[in-house]
């Protein structure tokens, strides 16, 4: 068993109205940022994993992603295995 | 006269006004703990609203992991009453007893204040005592009450009538369909946003909410009136 760093990034679904996003939008436009475009705002997550392998800690990671960390129905989510 | 089990979690702050509301309504209501796994021969279960474990991570996501969340579930699938206010509703979605999930408030604004709703389903447990289309004033509060649902899922439930509360004259949260509360396909189990226990007498400015609580007891009282069946696809009272 070694330890893996495990980085989950969850977004909300494009398709889905962001509303935090929009609103650091607007606020870093107001500050002057006229080329700021589009923004979406998301979580970033770091996880600590013992597995004995880097593809049973990405496999763990996706079951935890599945059943707490994202909501399938507003969220999608990746992650990043590293040691 | 029914057992009526309102389930308190870490972070639940309409307990105490749900349980009122139930006893008000003549229900022998009493509470469950979140770590508990038997709901006392519970006859409905009501998951109150609040901030359910600081809503981290996401409204309901960490409560619908709680022990209790088993019983309910169980109860739930063996055809039993759940109603789900607020971060109840929320925690409904989360298990997968509802489906949709609730977001952030499209303004972002938590909002906490009286709205108008249209009553659209009359055939759950906790709207049997309203009219069908009769218009409501419940106060709403929260934060993250923008129900949103796959095209798909929100056709179906349109199709099968599982909009149970929609917000009339304005949508304070930007939600799918102007859905203010929904239930399953078997229709025991209904999540709404707004507050109904804040609304059941007049000393609290109205009583538009006191009708969910007396549903309960008058499905029982007239068991037989009370009987559902789908005729052609639609639920009738019979």
């Amino acid at each position: 068993m070694s330890a893996y760093t495990v980085e989950i990034r969850v977004m909300p679904r494009a398709s889905l109205l962001d509303p935090q996003g929009q609103a650091v939008q607007h606020a870093l436009q107001a500050l002057g940022f006229a080329e700021v475009g589009n923004v979406r705002a998301g979580k970033h997550l770091v996880l600590q994993v013992q597995a004995s392998t880097r593809e049973e800690a990405a496999s763990k990671a996706r079951t935890m992603c599945d059943r707490l960390l994202a909501n399938p129905v507003t969220e999608d989510y990746e992650c990043n295995v590293s040691q | 006269m029914q057992r009526v089990a309102v389930v308190v979690f870490p972070g639940s702050n309409c307990d105490a006004d749900t349980l009122d509301a139930a006893h008000a309504a003549g229900s022998d209501a009493y509470f469950v703990w979140h770590r508990d796994t038997d709901l006392k021969q519970a006859d409905a279960v009501i998951l109150p609203g609040g901030f359910s474990y600081g809503d981290y991570l996401r409204s309901g996501a960490i409560a619908r992991f709680s022990p209790v969340l088993r019983a309910v579930t169980a109860h739930a699938r063996a055809g039993g009453a759940v109603l789900g206010i607020c971060n109840g509703f929320q925690i409904l979605c989360e298990a997968g007893l509802l489906s949709g999930a609730l977001m952030r408030n499209a303004g972002l604004k938590f909002l906490s204040r009286p709205v108008r709703v249209r009553l659209e389903a009359t055939d759950t447990p906790f709207t049997v005592q309203y009219e069908r289309g009769e218009e409501l004033t419940l106060p709403i509060a929260h934060g993250d009450g923008r129900y949103v649902a796959d095209p798909e899922t929100a056709a179906t439930l349109e199709a099968n009538g599982q909009v149970v509360l929609r917000y009339v004259t304005e949508n304070p949260n930007g939600s799918t369909h102007d859905i203010a509360g929904v239930c399953n396909a078997g229709r025991n189990v209904v999540g709404i946003m707004p507050h109904p226990e804040r609304r059941n007498a007049e000393v609290l400015g109205g009583q538009d909410g006191a009708r969910i609580f007396l549903s309960l007891e008058a499905r029982n009282a007239t068991q037989h009136a009370g009987d559902m069946r789908a005729v052609d696809g639609r639920h009738l009272r019979v």
